[in-house]
Formats: structure tokens, C-alpha cells, sequence
């Protein structure tokens, strides 16, 4: 853990409610998976928000406007500096991918999937990416997905585009070894009763620390009581209790 | 040169920073990214005598200069404590720490402070008898100075160790439990804990805590509590741990003013980690200012 003063790059909409904010500073200690946590000027907590992308010392994240917080985030500026809590959490087990992983990312969760999806291609690996999302005006990244070279199926609620339904309705497009994933928790709780190997889970709580300290995000899984910031937020769909 | 030295109950302090119970951990998540010798001591996350969760979750609510939290007590319980955090503690702290316990009767509590009594690194029991979040738990015994007394009586039955009653803010008349615990057989007073709080969120239009409630704290506090060491250093003889809001030097001559001791600093741990050192590195810088030459001699100064 590292707390670090970056410089915002480029901050710009993406999709309907979505910004993608690059920022620059020191990222010698980011793991794909893990989340980082920023001082928004005038607000107490800090956010939450998953690595996206780490090039160099470039930090990509992808962020919706929700609440007070990232309203405020949407307006910043190339040049803003934020102070941010680097290499919180413990990441994705990229081990145990077997030759074919599936991504299933679903609106907010999306963003994960990226960094993800670059290490597993460079690491020889034949990733499909399942993306959800609720309409059309809500899509991004399909693009920068299929130029890692991933086979990339976008489902929309309403049908608006790609697939019509639920990330899980796509599931029997696709032939995989494992799988990883990363949305809302209702998404979540679809892809474990659909998936037919193992997997990983990324989850969100409310966060006091984001490191450990506080106990505020803790959750119970079959091997004890885990806090999602630090224990987690990737769990192994075996630990998980529904 | 300035002194930062302190002292609490005869044990010697080189800086009054005393990170609070429940915002540090068993400090080895801090170790990583500081030397915590640095600090005065710490207070470890509130032990019990049985694992416990704690409340459901979400179990914390943003606020204006502060959170509310009602984690409740979750810990491994003292077994565990002893067999897995301690050893773990000790690798990173080589100081007297300060043993935060919780119980949810009498019997509790005398069970957890027997258990950990042994402990050589233990320099100072601190007895929360205030924890708003568990139901039917630790908020009886600090709303009541019989309640209080009792378990203060009770505890300092089964250590040779100093006792430090936690008091909750969450009463009429905070004067009267401190002198209960005094009378009872304390040896120092630590506050405040957390003041009992509540968010709604509009969108859902339910409370933000699946609890409802839970423990405010954070720099809104600190006026509460610079305001209860004050009434309660009147009243007692016994040393006081000062603490609510607390986030810079300034903050901290302002407790030690007020009539504490020594003060701890909470919720400014997790929004900031590097808190308590950016403090201690900033107060000899703040004791000049204000023309400081020994924290010691600024204890109480207000009165
Ligand atoms: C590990 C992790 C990774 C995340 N990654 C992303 C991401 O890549 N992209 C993205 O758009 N969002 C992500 N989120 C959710 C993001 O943290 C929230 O949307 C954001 O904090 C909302 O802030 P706000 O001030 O706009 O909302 P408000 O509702 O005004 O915030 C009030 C408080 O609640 C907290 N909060 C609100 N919603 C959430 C939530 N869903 N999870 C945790 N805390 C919340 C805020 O942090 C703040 O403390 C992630 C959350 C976690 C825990
Ligand atoms: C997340 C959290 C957990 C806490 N857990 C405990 C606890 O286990 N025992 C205890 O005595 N106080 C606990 N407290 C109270 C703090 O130790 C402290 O007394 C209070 O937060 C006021 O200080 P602050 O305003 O600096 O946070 C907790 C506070 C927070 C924010
Ligand atoms: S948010 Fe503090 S322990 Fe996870």
C-alpha cells in the first residue's frame, strides 16, 4: 500500500453516467484485480474505485456518477492532482485461467475486466469477454476488449444492442476453462448459479479504510470472516456463501 | 528542544499519540507503511471473550467531517487474539499497548482481561464499557454508573495492570459515571467513544446502516469531546485519555489542554494512514508556535 499524489491525464466521458479518468504517478505497486482508493476534495471517505488499466505510470479507471462524490470526480481536470491509496486488495489468481477464461463484466464491473483480459492474452491465453449492460447508451469498451484480441459478446437488458438479456443468457455462446467477474451483486449471484467451473467473484462493500484496519467491509465466507478491501475483493467462488 | 514525553498511569510515554481501538487493527496493517514504534502506544480492536462478527452489513455511513460505523465487536475472540494477533503485534510493536476490552456481561469481561492479563506487552487495560452497537451490550453498563462501577470493581479484582474505563458520551451526566469508576477503583479515564448517529439515504429512503444506527466520530466530534474530558478532568483525580476528532497537533494540545493525558486518534487513522506520524512529526513545529516547552506542563492548562 502505497498513498500517492497522481495527476489527472485525461478525464472524459465514455458512456451515458460513465467517465474514464486516466491519471499519472507512481503505479510500481498495482496488481491487476486490486482497487485503488481516492481523496475527493470535500468529502470525508475516500472512493473506492478497481484498476482498470496500469501502463507505465499511467492509471486507467473507469467510474459511473452515482452520488455526490463522483459528480465532483466527473468534474475534474487534466492536471488535478488526487491523493490515492495504491495496491489495496488482493487481486485476481491469474494461475488458474486453464486455456480459455471467460470475463463476465456487468455495468460498474466492466472496468476490471480490462487488465485482466491484456495479462491473460499476454500470457498466451484465448479470454472471451462477456459484457453487460442495461441499454445501449450505456456500452464501452467493446472496442479496446476486441483490440486485446478477445472474443467479446455485449448483452443489453432491454436488447438495445448486442444480445438481448443478461450476461448469463450469453453463457451458452462460449466454451471456457474458469471464469472471472466482476458487477452488481444480483449479476453475481446469476453467474455463480449459471457457471459450470470455477471461478472468481470481485465484490463491493462500504469501506472505511479500504486497508484492512476498520472491519467495516467484513463479510462471511466458508473458510471465516474476510474484509472485502484486503482479504478480498476477489473471492473464490468455493469460499462463497449464498 | 521540546518535550513530547508524557505519562500515563506510571507508565512513561514518548508522545501522548495513542491510536484508538478499532481504527488500527492489531496494527501490523499500519506496520506496513510506518514504524508504529514511533507512536506513544495503540489501543488493539476491542476484544472479547467469543468470536464475534459484529453488525450486518453495510456497516459504515460517510458524513460531513466524520463517519458513522457500527462495525460492532467484531474479533476473533481472546483465544485467538492471543494465539494469532498478538504474536503478530509484537513482531512490529515493542512498546506497552494498550488492551481494549468489551464484554457483553460482567463475567465477560472479567473472562477476557484474566485471559490476557498474562500478556507482558499489555501496559494498560482499556475497558470499553461504551460500545453503542451491540444490543443489549456494552452501552447498559456505561449508561448507568452502577453499571459502570460495577465492572470496573470487577475487573481490577483480576489485574495488577492499570485500568482504563471508556466511557460513552451517550449519557446525561458523564461527571457522575467517571466519578462511579473512579470511586470504583480506576485507574484513568478514557473518552470519548463514538456518539450515536444515524444516516438516511434519499435514494432508497432507508437508513444507509443496515443496523439503522451507529457510532459517530470523526473531526465533527471533537468539540463533544474537548467539552467531556473538560467536566470530567474536574471531577477526577485519575489520569484521562483524550479522544474524538482528533487530526492534527493543534487538535491534540487542545485534549491535553482540556485535561488529558494523553489522546487518542481514530477515524483520521483510516482516512489518512499516515496520520498519527504526520502528528508527531508536525507537534514540536505547533509547540513552539504556541510557546510550549513540555506537553506535561499543558495538562489541564484550560482549567
Ligand atoms: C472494491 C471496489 C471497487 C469499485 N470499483 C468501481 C469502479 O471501477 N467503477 C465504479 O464506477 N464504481 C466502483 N465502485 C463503486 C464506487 O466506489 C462507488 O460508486 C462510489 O464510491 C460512489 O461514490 P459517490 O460519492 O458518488 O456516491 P455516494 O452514494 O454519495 O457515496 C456515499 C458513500 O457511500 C459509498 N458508496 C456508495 N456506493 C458504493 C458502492 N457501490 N460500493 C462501495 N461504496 C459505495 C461512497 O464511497 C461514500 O463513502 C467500487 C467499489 C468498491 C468497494
Ligand atoms: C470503525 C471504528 C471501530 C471502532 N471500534 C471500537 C472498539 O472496538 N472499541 C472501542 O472502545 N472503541 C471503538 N471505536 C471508537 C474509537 O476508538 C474512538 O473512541 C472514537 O471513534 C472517537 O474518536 P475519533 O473521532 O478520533 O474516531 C471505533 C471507532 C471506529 C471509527
Ligand atoms: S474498509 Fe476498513 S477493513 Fe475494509
Amino acid at each position: 500500500m502505497k498513498d500517492i499524489i497522481f495527476t489527472i491525464e485525461t478525464n472524459k466521458k465514455i458512456a451515458k453516467n460513465t467517465y474514464e479518468m486516466v491519471l499519472l504517478g507512481d503505479c510500481a505497486d498495482i496488481k491487476c484485480g486490486q482497487f485503488v482508493n481516492l481523496k475527493i476534495e470535500g468529502f470525508y471517505l475516500r472512493r473506492p474505485i478497481s484498476v482498470c488499466n496500469v501502463e507505465g505510470d499511467r492509471l486507467t479507471l473507469i467510474y459511473k456518477v452515482v452520488g455526490q462524490g463522483t459528480e465532483v470526480m466527473a468534474k475534474m481536470e487534466k492536471g488535478e492532482e488526487i491523493l490515492t491509496l495504491t495496491g489495496l486488495g488482493n487481486g485476481y489468481d491469474i494461475s488458474k485461467s486453464g486455456d480459455k477464461p471467460l470475463l463476465v463484466g456487468g455495468g460498474a464491473g466492466v472496468p476490471p475486466m480490462y487488465q485482466l483480459c491484456r495479462e491473460l492474452v499476454k500470457m498466451g491465453k484465448a479470454p472471451s469477454v462477456i459484457l453487460g449492460f442495461n441499454s445501449k447508451d450505456e456500452v464501452f469498451y467493446e472496442n479496446e476488449f476486441k483490440a486485446l484480441g478477445a472474443n467479446v459478446i455485449v448483452a443489453t437488458a432491454d436488447g438495445s444492442y448486442g444480445v438481448k438479456g443478461f450476461v448469463t443468457d450469453a453463457f451458452q455462446m462460449v466454451d471456457y476453462t474458469y471464469f472471472y467477474t466482476c458487477g452488481p451483486e444480483p449479476m453475481l449471484k446469476a453467474v455463480y448459479n449459471k457457471s459450470v467451473t470455477s471461478g472468481q467473484f470481485s465484490f463491493e462493500e462500504r469501506m472505511g479504510c479500504g486497508f484492512g484496519a476498520c472491519m467495516g467491509c467484513s463479510c462471511k465466507t466458508k473458510y471465516g470472516n474476510k474484509r472485502i478491501c484486503k482479504d478480498g475483493p476477489v473471492l473464490e467462488k468455493e469460499e462463497i456463501i449464498w | 528542544m521540546v518535550s513530547l514525553k508524557t505519562n500515563l498511569c506510571g507508565i512513561e510515554l514518548d508522545n501522548p499519540l495513542i491510536p484508538a481501538s478499532g481504527t488500527f487493527g492489531f496494527g501490523y496493517e499500519f506496520a506496513e507503511i510506518y514504524d508504529i514504534n514511533m507512536l506513544g502506544s495503540f489501543s488493539f480492536k476491542g476484544t472479547t471473550k467469543d468470536a464475534g462478527f459484529g453488525n450486518p452489513t453495510p456497516r459504515i455511513a460517510e458524513c460531513k467531517n466524520g463517519l458513522i460505523n457500527s462495525v460492532g465487536l467484531q474479533n476473533p475472540g481472546v483465544h485467538k487474539v492471543l494465539e494469532n494477533e498478538l504474536p503478530k503485534l509484537k513482531a512490529c510493536f515493542h512498546k506497552p499497548v494498550m488492551a481494549n476490552v468489551s464484554g457483553f456481561s460482567v463475567e465477560d469481561y472479567v473472562y477476557t482481561v484474566k485471559m490476557l492479563d498474562s500478556e507482558p506487552q499489555i501496559g494498560w487495560f482499556e475497558v470499553n464499557v461504551s460500545c453503542p452497537n451491540v444490543h443489549g451490550g456494552g452501552m447498559s453498563f456505561g449508561t448507568s454508573p452502577e453499571a459502570a462501577a460495577e465492572v470496573t470493581r470487577a475487573v481490577k479484582a483480576v489485574t495488577n495492570k492499570p485500568v482504563i474505563v471508556k466511557l460513552s458520551p451517550n449519557v446525561t451526566d458523564i461527571v457522575a459515571i467517571a466519578k462511579a469508576c473512579e470511586e470504583a477503583g480506576a485507574d484513568g479515564i478514557s473518552l470519548i467513544n463514538t456518539l450515536l448517529g444515524m444516516r438516511i439515504d434519499l435514494k432508497s429512503k432507508k437508513p444507509v446502516i443496515a443496523n439503522k444506527m451507529g457510532g459517530f466520530s470523526g473531526p465533527a466530534i471533537k468539540p463533544v469531546a474537548v467539552r467531556m474530558v473538560y467536566q470530567v478532568y474536574e471531577a477526577v483525580k485519575i489520569p484521562i485519555v483524550g479522544g474524538g476528532g482528533v487530526e492534527s497537533a493543534e487538535d491534540v494540545i487542545e485534549m491535553m489542554l482540556a485535561g488529558a493525558s494523553a489522546v487518542q486518534v481514530g477515524a483520521a487513522n483510516l482516512v489518512d494512514p499516515m496520520a498519527c506520524p504526520k502528528i508527531i512529526e508536525d507537534l514540536p513545529r505547533v509547540m513552539e508556535k504556541y510557546g510550549i516547552k513540555d506537553l506535561k506542563d499543558i495538562i489541564g492548562g484550560a482549567h
